[in-house]
């Protein structure tokens, strides 16, 4: 039939021309980077087996610059003049045993600026032998909370650098919810905080050189491949990038990523749920309207 | 039912009916599509999630002071709120105790608590601290010092918001009992 | 003087007529609009091309409900407020982005049957005329509408574009800014291409479409062989009950049935994009903020643009403007460089058959090369294409006039 020959002629030169701009193209710009399921293989294994009781006695030494919320110890300064000194605000520690791979941890304890590839890091090696990072791990883990929330990973990862505005996250916490003077509209309380969060950002962007980016929306600014294999490693996506390499398991990762795309894309479960119905009514509208030309056509060939 | 069983099947059998039965179908099922187009328009023009959530205030009742008005605001409107002095309550229980059911008890307070837009056609009315009233400059009309309609041409007092009360705290926006009370009493109007 | 019967019920069909002749108007632009009956599902594509710019146009105005043409807001109004937080904003999204890429496939392809099947000659170059410069504002519509979201890609995509306008060794630095209305793109260049986008390129794509339909009605609409139908010769065997042996059918209902039937097929194919496969109409590159001090590492027009954006960068700055001259407005010039007076499809055509289908794969070609980064073999493969480019038209009135009469 020639209508079938001519559909077949328009298909093939418009998916040969899909190939090209989209798959092929890309592929040229960027280079596949392989990645390595978050296993950190160029660490070597840990050869000893951390005890918690020891690892508890040798964290006193983290609290100096670190909160451990979730054992009530506060943090010795608040974000901002712990940025003002160090550059960037020190993590809270609560989770850290839930999301970090345990062998990274470790090594990272011995020499934080190698582990994580950064230029500068401003965490200076923090334990003295592989047995004594391998017992503050093994301490971490212990007190590490069973679930931990898409938000809580992200948070404790990657929230004090990276703000996400769409879910009213900055890098020095939450956006408070305020309220304006009614007479003048002035709203002092939002102020201070913006200020707050501007003095930060400020720090932060001269210790890592840029400011990081707001990950709101990152989720379909980058693609997948190219998410995971950047937080398993950053140099290997950005060579030179001051981004330091994190450390997260697989799952630490995974919830991160669940994080992102809530609030970056956030219509996805609505879009996979109406777009089986929206497609079915055109297939059987095509069916109708196909019967319909039928009738009408009857007759004339 | 039967007769419009054979009716469509004698139609079918001639071609011309076929082809406006086909036809029908086919406009039926597009005009079922354009319903579900048109649902999907009336949601885009729905409030957004963002301006409902905006639509509680919460009041410290402990900050006013007696026999002063100020002026909040809850969803963009102006809202009165006024502590009446236990010299107002005594007068009111005299010469016109129905108004004390407009009254918002909280803690050992009294309060007048409206939304601040004459029920006539919406102009904010100006407080009289000398007078004790409230005098809507736009037509001129006027409410007692509970915010109860005295003269036309408003159709009824001023409106209470929809509260919840919280301890020493007032919250707008949501429903307490003692405001579905007032509701059901017809003290006040949904808003 | 017109005849009005005072006795005639206000609104019933005889009042109607009277004062709307809605009888001739539905007799001349439906039920006897004689379409060949020798088409085929090609011959769809206009009305395809309707539908989409309807769903354009619907999806457009949801969206304008929401969108902020301001540098600070333009952003986060479309990539939060509509995505999250308007009730099936992100469907509004995904059809307009969607829309605005599958727009061109169609219109590409409903080009090149123009060109395939004689269609621009013999009566029909106003169609054709009428036809590109529907293409020159559907291009100008697609790239105003693509500074609004105010990534990475709409700024530097405004920055490149509206460079061009300095003319390349003429310098005319305030041209460019005076189209801008700043010495960047920013407030002023946003708001204006705002307004290009949601009123005055609309209103003259309406007008042209209208236009576009009006050059249709006299010639008619070509047909796969074309030959030069007899329309009332024809018409009356319809009219005659003769359907079988008439050459001819109604616009109303028969063309249309095979119409709808096309676009049910289509709209599967265009909503199955929207739901689930979108990035090529939505590049990430453009959910980056933008950023007047970082251009992104690759960048590229939309894929629509590709073959021109290739056409001009082999070259240097003035000879690429004015080779990127040509490429625009050679099109136009399509009924009066093709010499010979054949109507008929390019298969039956001689070497008119080899051009069309060159013309084709180096446009695809090019295509390619634009997307692709401008370094070693790509850059070659594109000058080829490039020069090649030229080759065929300048070939066309050569080849043409050599052609044997049908």
């Amino acid at each position: 039939m020639k209508e079938l020959k001519i559909l077949g002629v328009v298909v093939v030169f418009t998916l040969i021309l899909y190939w090209g701009v989209e798959p092929f193209a890309h592929s040229q710009m960027h280079k596949h980077v392989e990645g390595h399921d978050f296993k950190y293989p160029d660490l070597p294994a840990l050869k000893v087996k951390g005890n918690a009781e020891n690892g508890k006695a040798l964290v006193a030494a983290c609290v100096g610059c670190h909160s451990i919320k979730s054992q009530g110890m506060a943090a010795p300064m608040d974000a901002v003049t712990s940025a003002q000194t160090y550059g960037v605000n020190p993590p809270d520690l609560s989770n850290m045993g839930a999301l970090l791979d345990e062998k990274f941890f470790a090594h990272f304890l011995l020499d934080p600026a190698k582990v994580t590839k950064s230029k500068h890091f401003a965490m200076p090696p923090s334990a003295g032998s592989e047995q004594d990072a391998a017992d503050i791990v093994a301490y971490f883990k212990s007190i590490a909370p069973k679930e931990i929330s898409p938000k809580e990973a992200y948070e404790t990862a990657c929230g004090r650098c990276h703000a996400n505005r769409y879910d009213h996250w900055t890098q020095i916490g939450e956006v408070p919810k305020t309220k304006s003077n009614i007479k003048t509209g002035v709203d002092l309380d939002a102020l201070a905080f913006k200020k707050k969060v501007g003095i930060y950002e400020n720090k932060l962007a001269d210790y890592m050189g840029k400011l990081p980016p707001d990950l709101s929306i990152i989720i379909r600014a980058r693609s997948e491949q190219f998410l995971e294999t950047f937080v398993e490693d950053p140099q290997s996506q950005l060579p030179g990038t001051a981004m330091p390499r994190v450390g997260l398991t697989k799952e630490g990762y995974e919830k991160v990523k669940a994080y992102l795309e809530k609030t970056g894309d956030p219509s996805k479960p609505k879009r996979e749920e109406l777009g089986p119905w929206v497609i079915g009514y055109f297939v059987l509208f095509a069916f109708l309207a196909f019967l319909w030309k039928k009738s009408i056509w009857k007759g004339h060939h | 039912m039967i007769n419009n069983i054979i009716t469509k099947g004698k139609a079918m059998a001639n071609n011309n009916g076929r082809r406006d039965f086909m036809g029908k179908a086919l406009g039926g099922f597009t005009a079922l599509g354009g319903l579900g187009a048109l649902y999907a328009m009336k949601r885009t023009w729905d409030p957004l999630p963002s301006v409902k959530a905006a639509g509680f205030t919460t009041l410290n009742m402990k900050e006013y002071k007696e026999g002063q008005l100020v002026t909040e605001k809850w969803r963009g409107k102006p809202i009165f709120v006024l502590k009446q002095t236990p010299a107002t309550i005594e007068k009111l229980k005299k010469e016109k105790p129905d108004d004390l059911k407009r009254l918002i008890k909280v803690g050992d307070a009294h309060y007048t608590v409206c939304i601040g837009l004459c029920t006539h056609l919406g102009c904010i009315p100006g407080f009289r601290p000398e007078e004790q009233d409230f005098l809507c400059a736009c037509h001129g009309g006027m409410y007692d010092i509970t915010a109860q309609v005295t003269k036309a041409p408003p159709p009824r007092g001023l409106d209470i918001p929809p509260f919840r009360i919280d301890g020493e705290k007032l919250v707008l926006g949501e429903e307490g009992p003692e405001y579905k009370k007032m509701l059901e009493d017809g003290i006040t109007m949904p808003v | 003087m017109a005849h009005f019967d005072e006795n005639a019920r206000p609104f019933s069909h005889k009042w109607l007529n009277e004062r709307l002749a809605v009888d001739t108007l539905k007799r001349v632009l439906s039920t006897e609009y004689w379409i060949p009956k020798n088409i085929n599902f090609l011959w769809a594509m206009g009305m395809v091309l309707a539908a989409t710019f309807g769903l354009l146009l619907i999806s457009g105005i949801f969206l304008l409900m929401y969108y902020q043409p301001n540098t600070q807001l333009a952003f986060d109004s479309v990539n939060y407020t509509i995505m999250s937080e308007v009730g099936y904003g992100w469907l509004w999204r995904h059809i307009h982005g969607v829309g605005a890429s599958v727009v061109f496939l169609i219109i590409y392809i409903h080009m090149f049957t123009g060109i395939y099947y004689g269609s621009y000659k013999r009566g029909r170059e106003l169609i054709w005329l009428s036809g590109m410069l529907l293409f020159v504002l559907f291009s100008a519509e697609a790239f105003s509408g693509y500074m609004l979201p105010w990534g990475q890609m709409s700024y530097w995509a405004g920055m490149v574009i509206t460079n061009l306008f300095s003319m390349g060794g003429l310098h005319l630095n305030g041209l460019v800014e005076w189209i801008r209305g700043d010495y960047v793109p920013g407030q002023a260049f946003l708001n204006r291409f705002f307004m290009l986008h949601v009123l005055l390129v609309p209103l003259a794509i309406i007008g042209v479409i209208v236009l576009h339909f009006g050059t249709l009605r006299i010639p008619h609409v070509n047909n796969q062989d074309g030959e030069e139908i007899d329309f009332e010769e024809a018409a009356e065997l319809y009219k005659a009950g003769k359907i079988k042996e008439s050459k001819v059918i109604p616009f109303n209902p028969v063309f249309l049935s095979k119409d709808v039937f096309v676009m049910g097929v289509y709209f599967v194919i265009f909503f199955y994009l929207v739901f689930y496969h979108f990035e090529f109409a939505m590049d990430p590159v453009n959910f980056d903020p933008a950023n007047p001090l970082k251009t992104p590492t690759h960048i590229y027009p939309e894929w629509y643009f590709l073959w021109s954006y290739e056409v001009l960068r082999p070259f240097s700055t003035n000879i690429g403007l004015i080779a990127f001259a040509f490429a625009q407005v050679i099109f136009f010039l399509l009924p009066f460089l093709d010499r010979s007076p054949n109507v008929a499809p390019a298969s039956r055509r001689g070497l008119f058959k080899y051009w069309f289908w060159a013309l084709l794969i180096d446009m695809i070609i090019l295509t390619f090369m634009g997307k692709l980064p401008p370094e070693g073999i790509w850059s070659t493969i594109g000058l080829v294409a490039a020069l090649t480019f030229f080759g065929l038209w300048i070939a066309l009135p050569i080849i043409t006039s050599k052609e044997k009469k049908l």
